[in-house]
């Protein structure tokens, strides 16, 4: 692994329409209200194309909002104390922390200006170690309502998860009668399931998006995935998202046909599991140096996106919308939708559990042709955490390399980064990788 | 040997008795790891339901598995498992509510050999009218698992003596709360504890016969000590009856807890239902709800305040595991409300072990400044 290969490297074209469409989403939370829309909180992985049903509206998910926060430590640092001065613990879910201080503070990220005021709070219930609590807060501080669907039939393969499904679709139908009765708007049943037909379509898209990144080079590096993912996340429900990731889509084949690369020395490629330390994203930069490119982790690809793995071939394809997967029903009215949403979310790899995980993370291991693996032990997310060292063990079985380091995704204050890049050269150097002679 | 003296003898040999059961009966026993596990459905399939607790000694074990991060009660009771002090289970069960504890269940299932698994997928949106039904399909599963681990079926007959015994067990100890709330308590915190404790670990008919001998001995028992400052305690997850012993050492008692091996455990009953899965089910939907659970603060809120308004509590002692995130939301609340109802509050983080040193001098300051404003 000495040899240094050159590639062209080019920024990519849709870079600024893709950097407009991200701040126009975030703008719009201070001004949507002004053009009549519903400004709505919840979580990312929120099917959120049914609150169109009610009309325009804006939907921030707050982990994205957290994390770009958590990027910016002059911004994240008093956000997290504002947080922590009343009482609540540091060891919390680091995007919460960001958040919650941001509002505490009345300090919108994006602008500078006040914290926006939702008109209610409409999410899946996520993440069991605090969500629907995080969401409980911010109802209770804005005074505003606040439903949530308990939707993770997830994590077990214990039992027949019908009942589940059942459950799940009743809880979203109950949603929409409760939306109408909080806005006092009737809800249109088409509007929403053209709204969930573009978010299905885009979460596919983003998936194959994401899968592309198995060609020699890499097109695109995970820095900016990073930096595009809040369109699939924000606005996979709208259809200039999916004009925008048709055509990065196409800009990547075109990369991937002219051996245009993130990185012009690539010669170890790298994976992650989980989301990045977003206040040391620099350390991508650097191991740069080192010939390293990083091309995709699993939480990102399939939480704003979808792929389908093929466990018999050992491998894994772009997804397709439910509505074009056979014997699932066309949706024609809000029931047909709900149940559709239901059953995706259930059969959905974002619900894998962890036995299945472990194969998907070794067939995404082949098919980014992988070298190694970076895991965090995050300080800032249990449910990120809990199955970390299980997943290392099976990597390790399966002969593929695997480094982790610990600290904190959202937490700048936890995170020792020059302990991280020592950690990280020494794994490159039992890996035969050196620090490039140009670097 | 007195009811309180078998129940702390049973707390104490907790492995002992479940194996000696086993030989005795011939039967199954099925670890459980959340209170929202079905005991009554447990018991109805003719097993014994002994709830997975942890040791509080220092470990290395789990390291290699559970990131620290997750709490330590989570850890302690993995390390059991790991060090085989769990090898008589033949079926191990978990309700869905905990994402700490369910590191711990599927740590156990992948790298600990048990005969069977289950997972219960408790509907967590307590207050939607799907749940119901969603948990009873639940519950026809696991009894299909009981059912595959037993070699018997479950009759309704068994669950309704189940239902009996169990609400049995929650009223004789609800007996023995309300003893509490006299001015000298007959029985102290730490033996409530173990009382509880024992509950979850013993078969229910066994203990519903120690409970009511421990009420024909209570209103004549002198304990011979000072109440001192009436004390509440309130949080996650506490099995650590040493500390309790200590802190009631210091010049107060525990008169009323809100914990899950506590009050908060065995406060509701089931209400009698044709349909018997549905009652069960209505009564953990109902129940007293955790905080991994209820994601508003009312549930609970309302009724700690009850409780210690009730029991004339002068102190409250708010603890939790650490690193438990539902407790860590509802912390800075609880001590507000307290503090709106002049109750002095102390709030303490748990690890698998704990500083006695330091947490006895916490609590003497707390009850030296808390005396100041009650006597």
């Amino acid at each position: 692994m000495t040899t240094k290969a050159k590639y062209e490297i080019r920024p990519l074209d849709c870079w600024q329409w893709g950097k407009e469409l991200r701040m126009e989403a975030y703008r719009e939370l201070t001004s949507g209200h002004e053009r009549g829309k519903l400004l709505v909180l919840g979580c990312a992985a929120s099917p959120y194309g049914l609150l169109a049903g009610l009309g325009d509206f804006v939907f921030l998910a707050g982990e994205p909002y957290g994390a770009s926060v958590a990027a910016d430590p002059p911004a994240s640092i008093p956000a997290m104390e504002a947080y922590e001065a009343r009482g609540y613990a540091r060891d919390m879910c680091g995007y919460m922390r960001n958040f919650l201080g941001s509002m505490y503070l009345d300090k919108y990220y994006f602008t500078g200006g006040p914290f926006p005021k939702f008109d209610f709070i409409w999410s899946i219930r996520h993440c069991p170690a605090g969500h629907p609590k995080w969401h409980h807060l911010v109802s209770e501080y804005q005074g505003i309502p606040m439903t949530y669907i308990d939707d993770e039939t997830w994590l077990t393969p214990d039992g027949d998860p019908q009942h589940r499904i059942e459950y799940v679709a009743g809880q979203y139908l109950e949603s929409i009668e409760w939306m109408e009765k909080v806005t006092g708007r009737t809800y249109d049943d088409e509007k929403a399931i053209e709204a969930m037909r573009n978010y299905f379509h885009n979460e596919a898209l983003w998936g194959e998006i994401c899968l592309l990144n198995s060609a020699i080079p890499a097109p695109l590096d995970i820095k900016s995935y990073f930096a595009l993912m809040p369109i699939p996340m924000l606005r996979r429900h709208e259809a200039v998202a999916t004009q925008f990731l048709e055509t990065l889509r196409d800009e990547l084949k075109d990369r991937i046909a002219n051996h245009i690369a993130a990185v012009p020395n690539e010669r170890y490629r790298m994976c992650m599991m989980t989301p990045p330390p977003w206040s040391f994203l620099k350390i991508f930069r650097y191991l740069e140096n080192f010939g390293v490119v990083f091309v995709g982790t699993y939480v990102y690809l399939i939480n704003s996106g979808e792929v389908k793995f093929l466990f018999d071939e050992g491998k894994v394809i772009p997804a397709v919308a439910p509505e074009e997967r056979p014997g699932w029903p066309q949706m024609k009215t809000r029931e047909d939708l709900c149940r559709t949403i239901a059953r995706w979310r259930a059969e959905h790899p974002f619900q894998s559990h962890m036995e299945t995980r472990k194969k998907e993370m070794v067939i995404l291991d082949k098919h980014w042709n992988a070298h190694g693996w970076l895991l965090l032990l995050n300080r800032g997310c249990v449910v990120m955490v809990a199955p970390m060292y299980d997943i290392q063990r099976h990597f390790q079985k399966h002969g593929i390399p695997v480094a982790m380091f610990e600290g904190n995704f959202a937490d700048c204050r936890d995170m020792d980064e020059t302990g991280v890049i020592d950690r990280l050269e020494a794994f490159l150097e039992g890996q035969g990788i050196q620090k490039l002679p140009e670097a | 040997m007195n009811a309180i003296e078998k129940l702390q003898e049973v707390v104490a040999r907790r492995h002992e008795y479940a194996k000696e059961w086993k030989n005795r009966t011939n039967g199954k026993v099925i670890g459980w790891f959340c209170t929202y596990s079905p005991v009554e459905i447990m018991y109805a399939a003719g097993m014994l339901p002994v709830r997975i607790l942890g040791s509080h000694e220092v470990q290395d074990v789990t390291d290699r598995y559970l990131f620290p991060t997750l709490c330590p009660f989570s850890r302690d009771a993995l390390a059991q498992g790991l060090k085989g002090r769990y090898d008589y289970l033949d079926v191990l069960t978990y309700a869905r509510t905990c994402v700490h504890i369910q590191g711990t269940f599927e740590c156990w299932r992948i790298n600990i050999p048990t005969p069977f698994f289950h997972y219960v997928w408790f509907p967590n949106h307590v207050d939607s009218s799907q749940a119901m039904p969603c948990l009873v399909a639940e519950f026809v599963d696991f009894i299909q698992t009981l059912e595959k681990a037993t070699g018997k079926s479950i009759s309704q007959g068994a669950l309704d003596r189940a239902i009996d015994l169990y609400n049995r067990n929650r009223r004789l100890m609800k007996q023995i709360y309300d003893l509490r709330k006299g001015e000298n308590p007959p029985i102290t915190g730490a033996e409530c504890m173990e009382m509880v404790v024992a509950s979850q670990l013993m078969g229910v008919e066994e203990h519903n016969k120690l409970l009511e001998e421990l009420l024909e001995e209570l209103p004549n028992r002198d304990l011979g000590r000072e109440t001192g400052l009436r004390l509440m305690m309130i949080g996650s997850e506490m099995d650590d009856i040493v500390f309790v012993r200590m802190l009631e050492e210091l010049g107060c008692t525990v008169v009323i807890d809100e914990h899950c091996t506590g009050s908060r455990y065995f406060w509701d009953e089931v209400l009698p239902e044709e349909n018997r899965l549905a009652a069960i089910a209505k009564r953990y939907l109902d129940r007293w709800q955790c905080p991994a659970v209820a994601e508003s603060f009312k549930n609970r809120f309302d009724r700690i305040i009850k409780h210690a308004l009730d029991w004339n509590v002068q102190g409250a002692l708010i603890y939790q595991q650490k690193f438990c995130d539902p407790h860590e939301f509802d912390t800075p609340h609880l001590q507000k409300m307290f503090k709106e109802h002049d109750i002095p509050t102390l709030t303490l983080e748990f690890d698998v072990t704990i500083p006695f040193g330091q947490f006895r001098t916490r609590i003497e300051a707390f009850l030296e400044m808390a005396g100041l404003e009650v006597f």
